[in-house]
């Protein structure tokens, strides 16, 4: 059969390109430049910005095709044509989802690439130096993000030997946690650690684009207006709905009153935990993987970082680190056929295997991510620098960095 | 003539201002501060950890007046922000050497 293009996936997969550029601009630029001080709001957002700028234009020079490209040996892509040249205009049609053009699935993936540098930033606010970041993004998202998405998605060793990773849950969530605990454990501990939010409206609003676009990231990774779309939706509106009620029991049983913030990261957290599972599970498993999510990443925000002391400042590993891994790990439970037909499914489906092949995934991509990211900060903190001096960090970023106030008083 | 610096608890301002309209205080200028006094250690709470927030919203009231209503006004403003519970502010009244109306150069009592 001769591929043929499909308008109605054509257009629900814009959409989804767009509703996931939606979550990084400005969703998660607002949902982090909430939760630190006043003095750092308007630094933090930018960190945001200029990910998704750099990645975006990286991608099409060589990033979509090093990441997607003909497979060299399972371990990346081959750049055959840099600055996507003639690939628009040949017409084609993508060999990952051959009802839509090749320049859509292109621009799709690119929108993931950039969340997960973004995603990083919340990690090393209010302390990292504006240069350095600008440096660690073409580094990091070449040398770490690529090779990853093209293990898991571009036919590398991983896809090949059956690890199932729907929307992201190794590549964007898993990495990124991972990525944020190797850059602050170089950056050290703010001068004030607290998480004591300056503005959680921002945070709302934020969370709430997050969630909405968090739509096109997982319905739209079944590439195409499908029955499997609707059921990647139902189950990822579940998940954060279930992960949101959990917090908040969590909240109440510990601190004693159910808490916004709580109500939010809860959200994100089975957000995050069904995005591997999305197009590979039922209502029931949704229900399960966001009431463990949230639970899992209550405890790591809340009792695993003070116990060992880093400052993972918006809780990026502790959220889409840990809730990556849960995700990830609950496909090889939950996986089935009956929603999925291109797959084997999990234990429940009769294929145990299918758990240790998902362990192999998450240990291999977070060793991976740990250790060149540490390696990528080391060599950025010997030459650029990776941290702010004292004096910065306490008059705030926003001034000194940028000479600009988010607040004025006229 | 005398200048009046109340500090308040925020929900009290709309009655203080209310009662001060009532017996003819009708100009004054408000601030939006934090601070503290007696009442320490109420606690926020963010991600599963408490923070101790020891500085506290308060709205100050900032009140110049001649001195003999001075008293009526001070009394106004005691008796409709109390609620007899640890924060509910202080007042604290100093001498002011001279006023001056900027549209008109006017000058003393007749300037307020």
């Amino acid at each position: 059969m001769i591929p043929v293009i499909n308008s109605g996936d054509t257009a629900w997969m814009l959409i989804s390109t767009a509703l996931v550029i939606l979550m990084t601009i400005p969703g998660l630029a607002l949902f982090y430049g909430g939760l630190i001080r006043r003095e750092n709001v308007l630094n933090t957002i930018f960190l945001s910005l200029v990910s998704f700028a750099i990645v975006s234009i990286l991608w099409f020079v060589y990033g979509y095709q090093f990441t997607f490209g003909t497979d060299i040996g399972g371990l990346i892509g081959s750049v055959s044509n840099p600055l996507f040249a003639g690939v628009v205009e040949s017409n084609s049609l993508s060999n990952y989802a051959p009802t839509i053009p090749t320049g859509l699935y292109a621009v799709f993936q690119m929108t993931f690439a950039a969340i997960t540098v973004a995603l990083i930033s919340g990690a090393i606010v209010e302390r990292m130096k504006f240069s350095a970041w600008l440096a660690f993004i073409p580094i990091w998202i070449t040398i770490v993000y690529m090779p990853i998405a093209h293990w898991m998605w571009g036919g590398g060793w991983l896809a090949q030997m059956g690890a199932l990773d729907f929307a992201g849950g190794t590549v964007v969530h898993i990495n990124c946690g991972m990525a944020a605990l190797a850059l602050v454990l170089l950056l050290g501990t703010r001068k004030n650690a607290q998480l004591l939010p300056h503005h959680l409206g921002y945070s709302i609003i934020g969370a709430g684009l997050l969630w909405f676009g968090w739509f096109g990231f997982n319905a739209g990774s079944a590439l195409g207006a499908t029955n499997l779309a609707v059921s990647a939706m139902i189950v990822t509106n579940l998940a954060a709905c279930v992960g949101m009620m959990t917090w908040i029991l969590m909240d109440k049983l510990q601190t004693g009153k159910p808490t916004i913030l709580g109500a939010l990261s809860g959200a994100i957290a089975g957000l995050a935990a069904i995005t591997p599972a999305a197009g590979y599970v039922n209502v029931t498993a949704a229900i399960i993987i966001g009431f463990v999510a949230s639970i899992c990443a209550y405890f790591a925000v809340s009792h695993l970082k003070p116990r060992f002391g880093y400052d993972d400042s918006l809780d990026v590993f502790g959220i889409h680190g840990i809730c990556g891994i849960v995700g990830t790990l609950a496909v090889g439970f939950f996986a089935t056929p009956l929603i999925n037909s291109a797959i084997k499914g999990g234990l429940i489906a009769g294929n145990p295997m299918q758990i240790a092949i998902q362990l192999l995934a998450i240990v291999v991509i977070a060793s991976y991510s740990l250790i060149m990211t540490y390696i990528i900060g080391k060599g950025l903190d010997l030459t650029i620098g990776l941290r702010v001096e004292d004096k910065e960090e306490v008059q705030g970023l926003d001034l000194t960095l940028h000479e600009e106030s988010g607040y004025r008083l006229s | 003539m005398k200048r009046i610096l109340a500090i308040i608890r925020p929900d009290k301002l709309e009655v203080v201002k209310q009662a001060l309209e009532e017996i003819g205080c009708h100009g004054l200028t408000i601030k939006e501060v934090r601070g503290r006094g007696r009442q320490l250690g109420i606690t926020e709470s963010y991600r599963g950890h408490d923070y101790k927030v020891d500085l506290l919203s308060k709205i100050e009231i900032e009140i110049v007046t001649i001195e003999v209503h001075l008293e009526k006004i001070v009394q106004t403003i005691v008796d409709t922000a109390k609620t007899g519970d640890i924060g509910d502010g202080k007042i604290f009244i100093s001498p002011v050497d001279e006023v001056i109306r900027i549209r008109t150069g006017e000058r003393g009592d007749k300037a307020i």
